[in-house]
């Protein structure tokens, strides 16, 4: 054990599973982290990008003479520039193409139009100021709901043949089996559900330091990635760079949520950058760059219907989705599912039928979809389903708990085929929605409820039950840009026994290289402190499409599993030599093996990694060394579940919502480290509290973004966060390995539906059925009034 | 101009220009990049260093305002390699994941011990609220506060000169 290794106050050291403090921590509680913008490079050169003041304007002009004349400015570079070299546009991960540098118009307010390289950070601003662009004024789209009206401008004319707003049409389900249902159902609920725009905002923003070797010309990109092997084939795509000239690392990165996932123009301009003049050259957003350009997440606009029996029977859920993309579609989601997972909108329900129709459009916003830890568009279905379900028990004037419970998947059913294609893995849904009634006091809860409405009082008990998919994917269905989502991992034992596992997937903050190596510990009886996990370096991990959408677990987990079991296997065949017996009569106790029925006769691991490396011969056919790769292709995703209980008051002279529990009951299947869950589980409640109650990037009717700053777009902090009340039940994945599920992203989708259920429970005085987010004091206070309209 | 200041309790002195913030000075010039940089308004407080004992923003701080000062980053919590129990009650606790923001709510925990070493879970929610956690949703941060106190040795660590408070 090294010095820093952090020590429990327990003796307790788990080898494999159970609670242990972090091995990252050591570093980063000494500010000894090692972020992007801490990396300097000797003759290391600063970027920064001039951003378009306007969202849909023509380029008229530009006069850089002013900017290039600044005495400390290297290079100044426009869209004209880069398109002399091919490298103007660059494929989004949904195969569009987006400008890395505006060449003829401006589609979004702070879309990239030049950039400036300068000897320091202050000079490099300095010099945008001194750019000068004549812009000639476009009416903007900017309401999703008129993209497709006959007299809109099209925003995107650089396409071929484009004459409107028009990106995709998708459709799941049986819309005529639907249909037939919702004419004959004793009770149908309509509702308009609108998930607004939010941004997941990690407190790091994006940024990256490239360093052209000019003679092998061997790039080096530190960058704030969450895949970095797929960056660097898309690099290799874009830039021409031969793809083993390419090294991207990530190195620590401060939160990610999703926003990690695309290349930003920014990253390309560095790039270039560097090739051409030669320098390193650090590219670091600020924070108003991050909330106007990058990655937003949501924007569906989603006409909910739910058919049931007057009994509270669910038999349908039908939807028709709005779906604003911004100028680009820049989603990141496998190719063939443009509307990520958003099939699993039938939620945890046992229906008759579902159907959903999507229109995807362009706007004058920036690009994005897929982020802040959704699991591919998962926390839309999961809000548009437990809000409609909340629409009904409305109507029916019945507990939403009971209504839920009638209509749950039962454990029988499992493995569970949804009416839109899904294959649930395993679930068992009633003992975590019961645990998480009893944690909360649920009817007591209710009965002070009552009590206080007796008084005038606004309490309101809210309930989410989800079902989340993650783990994307199998192969045969999910790539992106036609890379197969299967990581690969590669386990060394050393001689002394300690090991070495290589990771394709990288932590933004999860913990990997704790939860990675109590993994390979399990397998192989290794203490968690002699396993060193390496991640985040293109040259010294195997591929992989890096971690997104809850998938570290699920895949990467599982290829660290197997490829222990494999490291494994090949140990106790030269262990079957050591002993001098056959290997079908060695037992296997976890570090160790033994001969059957003579437990003395054994062999460490240790023993055997020196064994496998030292002298002497090794049993027929074994070559030495003990180590293996492996790529694994999950079967299938996995389907982690969970109850959420929330108790909002609200105060009726100021419509101000306090939060005043939160009870959370997951379920990721088997857990690995329990600590570090509920770190998982906490994490995204917060953000459903903040998505429910505070955040939205909203545009004015000229485009202009309003959510550019942590003034204007408000994240919660520890004022509006309560004391969380988790627990769990354990439901393994039957074709995972270790029967682990996932755990990253399932509160953020499951928290916003409990939050807004809660608020518009406590409504329902004033005949409230529904409410759109963010639920701000302003906003209740209007909904209070009669006046709720819509945020988009 | 020149600036002259106190830093973890090293005298520093040194050439900058009159608008350099003072996260700039302590990351670019110092090189002591424990402290972070969020938002530029002040909302986030991963920049949050303690000047003269007080949580500041160094986002919104001008290197030249903390001369004459005393100021101390997350870099002079461990003092001759004992951690503070703050640092010690984060890692016990999960107060952190991605760690981007630790520095800064470690040091706003620190001032808060120093002049209330019992606080109340209300209190330690007030005090940290200037600072925004994207990870941990805050009540590990919370319990990593509450186990600070409770192991604080009797001279109180972390004040630039490692005296007694």
């Amino acid at each position: 054990m090294t010095a820093t290794e952090p020590q429990a106050e327990t003796d307790e050291r788990p080898i494999g599973f159970g609670r242990l403090l972090r091995k990252e921590d050591p570093r980063l509680i000494r500010g000894m982290g090692n972020f992007v913008d801490d990396i300097q490079l000797p003759g290391m050169l600063h970027l920064a990008i001039l951003r378009s003041p306007m969202a849909h304007a023509r380029i008229v002009s530009i006069d850089k003479s002013a900017a290039e004349a600044h005495p400390k400015v290297v290079a100044v570079i426009t869209g004209e520039d880069l398109a002399a070299q091919g490298l103007a546009w660059m494929p989004t991960l949904s195969n569009d193409v987006q400008a890395v540098l505006a060449t003829d118009k401006v589609r979004f307010q702070h879309q990239e139009v030049a950039f400036v390289v300068a000897e320091d950070r202050y000079s490099a601003r300095d010099a945008l100021e001194l750019i000068i662009v004549d812009y000639e004024w476009i009416d903007p789209v900017i309401d999703v709901r008129k993209a497709m009206d006959a007299d809109t401008p099209v925003i995107r004319d650089d396409l071929d043949d484009k004459t409107d707003n028009h990106i995709f049409d998708w459709e799941t389900g049986d819309a005529a089996e639907t249909e037939a249902i919702f004419a004959s159902a004793d009770v149908v609920v309509s509702e308009e559900i609108i998930y607004p725009r939010v941004h997941p905002a990690p407190m790091e923003t994006c940024g990256c330091v490239a360093d052209v070797e000019r003679v092998s010309g061997q790039l080096t990109l530190w960058s704030t990635t969450q895949a970095p092997h797929a960056h660097r084939t898309v690099y290799a795509l874009v830039a021409g760079l031969p793809e083993h000239k390419i090294r991207v690392i990530a190195p620590d990165i401060g939160g990610g949520f999703g926003n990690k996932v695309p290349i930003y123009p920014g990253y390309v301009c560095a790039i270039v950058a560097s090739l051409v003049i030669g320098k390193p050259v650090k590219w670091m957003e600020d924070r108003t760059e991050n909330l106007v350009s990058t990655g937003f997440a949501r924007d569906y606009v989603m006409q909910g219907e739910i058919a049931a029996t007057k009994e509270g029977k669910i038999l349908a859920v039908r939807t028709n989705v709005l779906a604003d993309h911004g100028a680009f579609n820049g989603v990141a989601a496998p190719v063939k599912y443009p509307a990520g997972f958003f099939g699993v909108f039938t939620g945890s329900y046992d229906l008759e039928a579902a159907y959903c129709k999507m229109q995807a459009v362009y706007t004058n916003k920036a690009p994005g979809g897929v982020a802040y830890a959704c699991s591919f568009r998962i926390t839309e279905a999961v809000y548009l389903v437990e809000r409609i379900v909340d629409c009904l028990a409305y109507e029916l004037d019945m507990d939403p708990a009971e209504l839920r419970l009638k209509n749950f998947i039962q454990p029988d059913q499992f493995p569970y085929e949804t009416k839109t294609g899904w294959v649930y893995d395993s679930g068992d849904y009633e003992p975590a929605m019961r645990k998480a009634m009893e944690m909360a006091g649920y009817d007591e809860l209710r009965r002070e409820q009552a009590e206080k409405r007796e008084k005038g009082e606004l309490m309101g008990i809210g309930l989410a039950f989800f079902t989340e998919a993650v783990g994307a994917g199998p192969r045969k269905d999910m790539d992106i840009l036609g890379l197969g989502m299967a990581d690969g991992c590669e386990l060394r034992i050393h001689p002394t026994g300690k090991a070495v596992v290589r990771l394709s997937v990288k932590t933004q903050g999860q913990g990997h290289e704790t939860t990675f190596a109590q993994i390979v510990a399990e397998e192989i009886g290794i203490p968690p402190e002699d396993i060193e996990v390496i991640h985040g370096d293109t040259d010294n991990t195997p591929f992989g499409l890096g971690t997104y959408g809850s998938r570290s677990t699920p895949v990467s987990g599982a290829a660290a599993a197997l490829v222990t079991r494999k490291v494994r296997d090949k140990a106790q065949i030269i262990a079957s030599g050591m002993l001098e017996v056959s290997v079908a009569d060695l037992e296997w106790n976890k570090g160790s093996f033994s001969v059957k029925g003579d437990p003395e006769k054994s062999v460490t691991i240790q023993d055997i990694a020196m064994k496998a490396h030292g002298a002497g011969d090794l049993p027929d056919g074994i070559e030495g060394g003990l180590e293996a790769q492996i790529c694994y292709n999950p079967e299938n995703l996995t389907y982690p579940f969970g109850a959420y209980i929330c108790v909002v008051d609200i105060d009726p002279g100021t419509a101000v919502v306090k939060v005043r529990r939160f009870i959370a009951v997951d379920d990721c299947g088997t857990q690995i480290n329990p600590m570090i869950i509920e770190g998982q589980v906490h994490g995204g409640l917060a953000d459903g509290v903040g998505m429910a109650m505070m955040e939205m990037i909203s545009f004015d009717e000229d485009g202009n973004c309003l959510g550019g700053s942590l003034m204007d777009y408000l994240i919660p902090t520890a004022l509006e966060t309560p004391d969380w009340e988790t627990g769990h039940t354990v439901t393994p994945s039957p074709h995972h390995p270790i029967g682990a599920k996932g755990i990253g992203e399932s509160a953020t989708v499951g928290s916003p539906p409990a939050v807004v259920n809660a608020i518009v429970d406590a409504l329902k005085p004033y005949g409230i059925r529904h409410a759109d987010m963010p639920l701000t004091p302003s906003r209740v206070w209007e909904t209070m009034q009669g006046n709720h309209t819509p945020p988009i | 101009m020149q600036v002259d200041m106190t830093v973890n309790g090293q005298e520093v002195s040194e050439e900058i220009e009159p608008r350099h913030l003072l996260v700039h000075f302590i990351r670019d010039q110092l090189g002591l990049t424990g402290t972070h940089w969020g938002c530029d308004t002040s909302n986030c407080g991963t920049c949050v260093v303690l000047i003269d004992g007080e949580p500041v923003k160094s986002c919104t701080t001008l290197a030249a305002m903390a001369g004459g000062h005393d100021v101390q980053t997350v870099e002079g919590m461990e003092v001759d390699g004992e951690l503070d129990p703050v640092q010690e009650g984060f890692m016990q606790c999960h107060g952190l994941q991605c760690g981007f923001c630790t520095p800064g709510m470690m040091l706003t925990a620190r001032a808060l011990l120093n002049n209330d070493p019992n606080p109340t879970e209300e209190v330690i929610r007030e005090a940290i609220s200037g600072q925004i956690c994207r990870c941990t949703g805050y009540s590990t941060i919370v319990r990593s506060i509450q186990w600070a106190a409770a192991h604080e040795s009797a001279v109180t660590v972390g004040t630039s000169n490692g005296s007694a408070s």
